[in-house]
């Protein structure tokens, strides 16, 4: 798929707000609760500060990777270099490349076992609530702490229908050519500058390939976690779902709070072949400080289904645009995403949709959340080459802003050469009424407990596509945020 | 347990719609209200609530002695008075069954006795589960809803009617002292009017409930008895008395009430 770089985000034309005027600094250190803590852990190692092509090497070396991919890290540097810095959207303009450490290694060898995790990184897991919500998946489940895998193991049955659900240095290593085959085919390397430096200092993520009419019945989850100071997160994840298979995977996140900015830039590739259905689903809690600018692409064949379900709860800056692009045709592509921003988070977040061939449809459903200063803005590109004939789309948009001085923006952009085809945009901002909060506070819920309610009601789309403990802790994740602020 | 107002003024948006309202409900007692559109029925109902939108200049309202001015609507919800209101509002998304077992377990202090290592978990400050779904099932069951409706969206889509009933679901839970119903028989039919009203009288006596009752119709009152009637007119109390004066008002209309007032001016 050849769509570089030229427009940046490929969100098309930089729109003309201006938000450089807009850049508040990323303050306010607040107590989030359980959710921020620190585990003293032992990184056992931790490059230096900063970008460079030692850097590079020296990542690629501790990880014993193939030349293919050195060579693939260093052009990618090159690239990074070489590009940009996006002039719209978030304002990077407090971030500071060479404040961060862009790898860290934080046990030596990948644990196979549950029993050889480490006491320390259990605990933090335990503080997560992850063995509450995914004990039962854990035989099954990829974890991810810092750069690099601690946890990995694969169910027998997995293995047995020829399912690889591995971390991505395993997968260089074990599944070399078929890594080699989709690496950067989804976003290319110099799609953006993030991605570009992904590609570049990347480390963990997982890789997923379905054989062919498989059905994956319980979903793949990885959990991720930034648990260093500076600590650079590049995870890279590849999913390939063969034709007529079906996937689910789910990856979640939540982040400790340190004063200094931490970086998370992942890519995220999916391959969704000739009438498979794959669906990603994340909901990202990072600490306020961590800057999050993700690029998710999933290439869509002849009736495939590929479904972007998109959380956003935390860090303090993001720009995320999952994107589906329809190649084949009677594909199909759905993002469905909710952001809440609280104070002095910014999101600039959308979806993007690319129809290549003729009868491809595509939903895109965002609800954002403003409160206090917080500011979500929405942008959704829906894109139909000439041919792409009988091509639908719908984007529906909903903002809630909880005070008067939270802010919500949107800006589609719509870009058909085909005459033929149906393409819809609904928006809509609302707040909540006084009324309901009375109702409900007549029944005796609290402030925080009736505005939380009124919240998750709106959410409800979004939840309802969750499975349910991943539902449960994102109603638990929005109760967090409204008692950071009310009474 | 009684609810005693003083003198209570009222202005929204600057303009007063009460002037001076003096009432005391009881335990066990029913007050019915009974007034013309626009006399102030509904705003004494929402300030005695606790909505923001209305400005108490002066006067005092006291549950057991306490003053409410201070409190927040949930806090006078805790403390034992309820709100059956004229226009239940909708909330989309929410189920009807996790608003009632959210509300339930807020009136009665399952949140309040969460220990703190618990803190935080989403169910920590429920009731229940199982003990709270039986309750729910009697109370369905006493006012024949349809247990389908508890996975509706609060209010969203509900006739006139299913408003009022989920209204007197809630008072079945809450389990109030004191409950001012407001307008609650507009919108039930016949039927429903017999029913509603027969749940009320047996929670009226179960919990030895104060009531008042909002009304502009004489027929709710023929299965709710009130023991005081107050009629309402421009922001104040005009006449008091007991049942009989519900037929004189049926009878004459409030032009009565109004020439009387002239004629005493
Ligand atoms: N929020 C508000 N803003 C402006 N005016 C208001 C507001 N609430 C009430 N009023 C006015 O106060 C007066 C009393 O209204 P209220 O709803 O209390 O009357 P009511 O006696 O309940 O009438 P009804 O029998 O029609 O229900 C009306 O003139 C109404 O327009
Ligand atoms: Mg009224």
């Amino acid at each position: 798929m050849g769509e570089a770089g030229a427009d940046g985000w490929g969100l098309g034309e930089p729109p003309e707000t201006d938000m450089t005027s807009q850049h508040e600094e990323l303050r306010g250190i607040k107590d989030r609760d359980e959710y921020d803590f620190r585990t003293e852990i032992d990184y056992a190692h931790k490059s230096r500060r900063g970008i460079g092509e030692d850097v590079v090497r020296e990542i690629s070396a501790l990880k014993n990777e193939p030349q293919w991919m050195l060579d693939f890290r260093l052009k990618a540097l090159d690239a990074f270099l070489d590009m940009p810095m996006p002039t719209w959207g978030v304002d990077l303009g407090t971030l500071d490349f060479e404040q961060f450490y862009y790898f860290m290694r934080a046990t030596p060898t990948k644990q196979r076992s549950w029993d050889d995790v480490p006491a320390a990184i259990k605990d933090t897991f335990e503080k997560l609530g992850i063995p509450e919500a995914e004990r039962k998946y854990l035989a099954g489940v990829e974890t991810q702490m810092d750069s690099e895998s601690v946890y990995s193991s694969l169910k027998a049955e997995w293995e047995a229908h020829g399912i690889i659900f591995v971390d991505m240095d395993s997968a260089v290593r074990d599944h070399s050519e078929l890594v080699q085959a989709h690496i950067s085919k989804a976003v290319p390397v110099r799609d953006n500058k993030f991605a570009a430096l992904n590609s570049a200092f990347w480390s963990g993520g997982s890789f997923v390939y379905v054989p062919a009419g498989v059905n994956v019945e319980i979903p793949l989850q990885a959990y991720f976690r930034i648990n260093a100071q500076s600590l650079g997160q590049f995870e890279r994840t590849i999913i390939i779902a063969e034709e007529g298979s079906n996937v689910h995977y789910i990856e979640g996140c939540t982040a400790p709070q340190y004063t200094e900015a931490a970086l998370h830039t992942g890519v995220i590739e999916i391959f969704v072949k000739k009438g498979a259905h794959a669906r990603y689903t994340t909901i990202q809690n990072w600490s306020r400080n961590v800057y999050n600018l993700v690029t998710q692409r999933a290439i869509v064949d002849e009736d495939g289904l590929m479904e972007w379900v998109d959380g956003n709860l935390g860090s303090g800056v993001t720009m995320k645009y999952p994107a589906v692009v329809l190649r084949g045709p009677r594909a199909r592509g759905e993002v469905l995403s909710i952001a809440f921003a609280g104070d002095d988070q910014h999101y600039d977040a959308g979806a993007k949709a690319i129809h290549l061939a003729p009868d491809t449809s595509s939903m895109i459903t965002s609800k954002s959340i403003s409160k206090g200063n917080g500011r979500s803005g929405f942008r959704g590109l829906v894109r139909v080459v000439h041919g792409a004939e009988r091509a639908q789309s719908k984007v529906v948009c909903d903002a809630l802003l909880l005070d008067r001085e939270s802010r919500s923006d949107t800006y589609p952009y719509i870009d058909a050469s085909e005459d033929n085809v149906r393409i819809e945009h609904e928006a809509t901002v609302s707040k909540i009424s006084e009324d309901q909060l009375f109702y409900l506070m007549s029944r005796g819920l609290s402030e925080a407990q009736a505005s939380a309610i009124i919240i998750n009601g709106f959410l409800e789309p979004f939840v309802k596509e969750l499975p349910m403990e991943y539902a449960v802790e994102l109603n638990r994740l929005v109760q967090l945020q409204m008692e950071g602020s009310v009474g | 347990m009684t609810l005693e107002i003083r003198d209570l003024h009222v202005t929204v948006e600057g303009k007063e719609i009460l002037k001076g309202v003096s009432l005391v409900v009881e335990r066990g007692v029913t007050h019915a209200l009974m007034g013309p559109n626009g006399s102030g029925k509904s705003t004494l109902a929402y300030t005695l609530m606790g909505h923001p939108k209305y400005q108490i200049t002066r006067g005092e309202i006291l549950l057991d002695g306490a003053s409410l001015l201070e409190m927040t609507p949930d806090q006078r919800a805790r403390r034992g008075l309820f709100l059956a209101m004229q226009y239940p509002v909708a909330v989309s998304g929410v189920t009807l069954y996790s608003f009632l077992h959210a509300a339930t377990s807020a009136v009665r202090g399952y949140g309040d006795r969460t220990p703190a290592a618990a803190r935080g978990r989403l169910n920590a400050h429920l009731m229940p589960m199982r003990e709270f779904r039986q309750e729910l099932n009697e109370r369905l069951a006493f006012l024949q809803i349809d247990p389908a409706f508890l996975q509706r969206y609060l209010n969203e889509g509900f006739s006139g009617g299913e408003k009022k009933r989920a209204e007197i679901l809630q008072m079945a839970l809450l389990k109030p002292k004191v409950a001012i119903l407001d307008e609650t028989d507009s919108g039930l039919d016949i039927d429903a009017l017999r029913l509603v009203s027969e749940g009320i009288n047996v929670l009226q006596k179960d919990l030895d409930m104060g009531l008042l009752v909002i009304t502009h119709y004489q027929r709710i009152l023929n299965y709710i008895y009130p023991d005081v009637v107050h009629v309402f007119y421009d922001g104040r109390i005009v006449k008091t008395g007991d049942a009989k004066l519900v037929d004189v008002l049926e009878e004459q209309g409030y032009e009565w009430v109004r020439q009387g007032l002239t004629a005493g001016d």
